[in-house]
């Protein structure tokens, strides 16, 4: 258990003393993504790990936008808001900032959050809205049937892209960071206990979360991620950040360079005491793009966990705070006085 | 000198000058003080909508017109009585609106041969004998100014600057205004610059003494205070109305306001009159986009606050996918949309009523929305509380229609008594309303059709709403065809089953045979042309819409009473298109679309026509 558990991230959301289970969680509504989808693990690990944070459920929203993740509000038996495509972090940013009682979380995908909702989602980061946003990256459009999405590599063959596409994707984390977000991670659909793990980081900050869940579309994307998946190489590729620790996986080890850079080494070559240490809370983002940017070429090397995890004002916590002081300067708004206000004449 | 003081029973007055001559602060204070004189007042500003045009050019012209009476007034006025031109520009862009035998108070320091030339006057107007048929008052009000500033410590530039105040005094003395709000208003504007302030004030004064002393002008006038009902009453434009109609409507509703909203012209006040209210728990919020303010305003609502998003055409466009979704989703929202001229971005600082179609039609599939429309500026605060109480009791978005015209004019506003506001508060749903404790958030009031509004917190009725169909009652993803084709027709019978009031008609005789119908901004006009008709001696009757959906449910009937139905409508004739479909009435469009309001004696012209069509 992290030291930020049951932290300031959940302090003003209202806690319950009934024993929750992963049941109480489950709305009556059948699941209906295809069979095999990476969803239902995410769905899983979701309804499993909100038990332990020990809210009242009714003081729990999920909102989604539109898109195969985005039927998830459906099957969680909390308050939902499934809207409009892309629109999903504007409609929970005035949820959150209008109602600080409230955990509220945004689902979304790669094409909801990244192509037609790219400005919300930048903006809601900047704001550092107390909202937890995950992101399915399956790097592929599944609810149109496989067109190519923002971050599918390039040159993809899809059914709009029948000779490749030719858009350098995004990379999430390194677009993340670069809007000032103050919590970003990114974790995999199949590793239920990592996953959970940052779940559990990620609702212990206030601010707004950014979550990248790797998540496998097996109809018209399978096995994007083998590679993290295979047991042969996944231990291997995949860097485990975590925080005051060395960035290493089972064979390689992350260095700093000569001129400042970051590079990832064979772990045998070099010794402990070179092996850059993780350090998330650190002010400056420049080190945790450095690290987002590991995986060009995709799949060499891929850091997974949280990059950044910092301290910064929250949006609805100063939007309450400027009420407070109007009204400590000017007291309670008295409607007959307002009316009055102005330069006012009386006739008769 | 004694000089001649005469009585006049109104006045139109029209500052003109480049837009870095401050004309809309010249044109606010003279209202200040005519206000303040217990005048009935109507304002037009017309103003570019770049800050600053290229200097000197027609472009650039900016102007205010002010229209005071001593009794009760409709419109800014059609002809102005008296242009002050602070430029050749403002001359040549304003001499047209101008009848013959008017007053023109020229700043003859500003006709230089190359302002002259800016503009394609060959010669000077005010020496070539062109503006003989009026009364013109030649006054080199630059210089003056500067003259009157020499003792302070002032660039030549900065004394300029006050010309406008200057101007202002000498209008004040023409005009028998009180000077005290003036000074006192330029003493708090420029509190961190005192210099500055006294500058002004001395350039006020210098004004006023200049018009009691020189013989240019050799009468002054007087116009009495208006009797209008007993009140208390201020000076209001529509924005700030309209502000305060929301902030009422909260208070009224118990709902805290959030606004979620864009900056946008000529809507933009609206934003920022709300953000200076926090301590009624208003939450205000600039999104970074037009589809995150509404969005952000249907999440509050969703959380149980009363979503507002302000805006002009533009926003209304961008924001249409999300009004779709406070459609189906059936939760309280306002959308304003203060109209401006498009398409497009059009022209963003003039006036138009071109959107009336987009607000009740533009959105994908059958998606009802009731719309609002008001009618004067200081209507905008009744127009904002009616919009309000239908979204909250019918929880539904509503379109709160107001127009260029009416967000910048002003008029005096006789003040409600809070304790006379209507109660339009609503209880959240707290109680599962199915069987075995179960809650249906589709489960509807048998009267209005509303369905609960349970909002997170809640415990018990969490439950889930979206984009996609709905099951009738629970509100679960449904395809089936038959419950589609209920829910559509049942989101239309909500909206369609909305208590509106009857509409009302203006008509002194028996046997009228023509009516003159207007929506939204054109009531002033048509009222003010209404009453020219009937002073001599014609007979017409008026009525107008403030609810243009659900129409009121004696429109067809009214329609059909007279011989003949008037339609004004500052576009295409959107309205009339609507009525004809519906009723199956051959309404006579009469259709401007110039940016600017109608003028009283134009409707009068086009009323006596049908009438003499008869």
């Amino acid at each position: 258990m992290s030291e930020h558990i049951n932290g300031k991230g959940l302090s003003l959301i209202p806690k319950t003393d009934v024993k929750q289970t992963l049941k109480d969680f489950k709305s009556d509504q059948e699941v209906r993504w295809c069979p095999g989808c990476g969803d239902y693990a995410i769905l899983a690990a979701v309804q499993s790990f909100l038990p332990e944070l020990g809210l009242r459920r009714e003081n729990i929203v999920f909102v989604s936008g539109i898109g195969c993740s985005s039927r998830f509000p459906y099957y969680l038996d909390t308050y939902g808001f499934h809207s409009i495509h892309g629109r999903a972090p504007a409609i929970a940013t005035g949820l959150a900032a209008s109602r600080p009682d409230l955990s509220v979380w945004v689902i979304t995908g790669d094409g909801d959050a990244l192509s037609i909702g790219g400005n919300h989602l930048i903006h809601a980061l900047r704001r550092n809205v107390n909202l937890n946003i995950l992101l399915f990256n399956n790097r592929i459009y599944g609810l149109t049937k496989g067109q190519y999405s923002p971050t599918s590599e390039v040159g993809k063959i899809t059914k709009s892209t029948p000779m490749g596409s030719l858009d350098k994707p995004f990379n999430p984390i390194s677009l993340a960071l670069g809007a000032e977000a103050s919590f970003v991670a990114r974790t995999l659909d199949s590793d239920r206990k990592h996953l959970q793990s940052v779940l559990r980081e990620a609702t212990a900050h206030r601010g707004t979360s950014l979550v990248e869940i790797y998540q496998n579309c097996n109809i018209f994307n399978d096995n994007a991620f083998e590679p993290m998946k295979d047991p042969e190489v996944r231990d291997d590729i995949m860097l485990r950040l975590e925080h005051g620790q060395p960035i290493v996986s089972a064979s390689k080890a992350v260095v700093r360079t000569a001129d400042g850079d970051i590079e990832v080494v064979p772990r045998a070559e070099v010794s402990e005491d070179r092996i850059l240490v993780h350090d998330a809370h650190r002010p400056d983002p420049s080190v945790a793009f450095a690290l987002s940017r590991l995986d060009e070429p995709a799949f060499q090397h891929v850091p997974i966990g949280i990059f950044r995890q910092v301290d910064r004002p929250v949006y609805d916590v100063l939007m309450a705070e400027q009420l407070e002081e109007a009204v400590a300067q000017q007291g309670r708004g008295d409607l007959g006085d307002l009316l009055m206000g102005g330069d006012t004449w009386r006739i008769g | 000198m004694t000089k001649q003081v005469q009585q006049l029973d109104r006045v139109i007055i029209r500052f003109a000058g480049d837009s870095g001559d401050g004309m809309q602060l010249t044109g606010d204070r003279f209202t200040a003080g005519t206000a303040e004189f217990g005048n009935d007042l109507s304002t037009l500003p017309n103003f570019p909508a770049e800050i600053r045009a290229p200097a000197g050019t027609l472009p650039g012209v900016s102007s205010f017109q002010l229209h005071f009476a001593d009794h009760d007034i409709l419109t800014p006025g059609d002809a102005p009585n008296v242009l002050v031109a602070m430029n050749p520009a403002a001359l040549k862009a304003n001499i047209g609106d101008l009848p013959r035998g008017a007053d023109i108070i020229a700043n003859t320091d500003e006709f230089t041969k190359r302002n002259l030339q800016k503009v394609g006057y060959a010669a000077n107007p005010l020496e070539d004998g062109s503006l003989a048929e009026w009364r013109l008052h030649a006054v080199p009000l630059t210089s003056l100014t500067v003259k009157a500033l020499e003792g302070f410590d002032l660039s030549k530039k900065d004394a300029e600057r006050s010309k406008n105040m200057f101007a202002l005094g000498l209008l004040s003395w023409l005009y028998h205004r009180p000077t005290e709000h003036t000074i006192k208003f330029l003493e708090q504007k420029f509190a961190k610059k005192p210099e500055i302030a006294k500058a002004n004030i001395a350039a006020f004064q210098s004004g006023w003494n200049f018009g009691e002393t020189t013989e240019s002008f050799s009468v002054s006038y007087e116009v009495k205070p208006a009797k209008l009902p007993p009140g208390v009453y201020r000076n209001i434009s529509g924005n700030q109305a309209l502000a305060y109609g929301l902030i009422a409507a909260s208070v009224q509703s118990k709902l805290p306001l959030f606004l979620g909203s864009y900056p946008i012209t000529p809507a933009s006040d609206i934003l920022h009159e709300l953000s200076r209210h926090k301590q009624f728990g208003i939450r205000t919020f600039q999104a970074e986009d037009e589809i995150a303010g509404v969005g952000a305003a249907l999440g509050a609502a969703f959380g149980g606050a009363l979503g507002v998003t302000t805006t002009s055409g533009p926003g209304v466009a961008l924001k249409a996918e999300t009004v779709g979704l406070a459609v189906t989703t059936e939760l309280p929202l306002i959308v304003v949309d203060v109209q401006r001229a498009g398409p497009s971005t059009g022209m963003p600082t003039k006036t138009e009523q071109t959107d009336l179609l987009m607000a009740l039609y533009g959105r994908n599939g059958e998606s009802p929305v009731p719309v609002v429309a008001a009618m004067s500026p200081s209507d905008c605060f009744d127009a904002a509380i009616e919009a309000v109480r239908i979204a909250v009791k019918y929880r539904t978005p509503v379109m709160l229609l107001s127009d260029g015209y009416l967000a910048n004019g002003s008029e005096p506003w006789r003040l409600p008594e809070v304790a006379d506001l209507p109660d339009i508060s609503q209880e959240y749903t707290t109680a599962p309303n199915g069987d075995d404790g179960a809650f249906l958030p589709y489960k509807r009031d048998t009267e209005t059709l509303a369905r609960p509004w349970a909002i997170p917190g809640t415990a018990g009725l969490e439950h889930r709403i979206g984009g996609i169909e709905k099951a009738d009652g629970t509100g679960n993803i449904s395809y089936d065809p038959d419950n589609h084709d209920l829910m559509v027709r049942t989101r239309a019978a909500k909206i369609a089953g909305i208590d509106v009031p009857d509409l009302e008609v203006d008509d002194l005789d028996d046997d009228t045979k023509v009516l003159v119908l207007g929506w939204g901004s054109t009531y002033g006009p048509i009222a003010a042309a209404v009453r020219r008709i009937r002073k001599d001696g014609g007979r017409v009757a008026q009525a107008h819409l403030r609810h243009l959906n659900p129409l009121p449910a004696n429109t067809g009937e009214v329609l059909k009473r007279y011989d003949k139905v008037l339609l004004p409508e500052i576009n295409l004739g959107q309205l009339a298109l609507l009525l004809r479909g519906r009723f199956l009435v051959d309404i006579i469009s009469y259709n401007r679309v110039r940016g600017l309001p109608f003028k009283a004696e134009e409707l009068a012209g086009v009323i006596q026509d049908v009438i003499d069509s008869e």
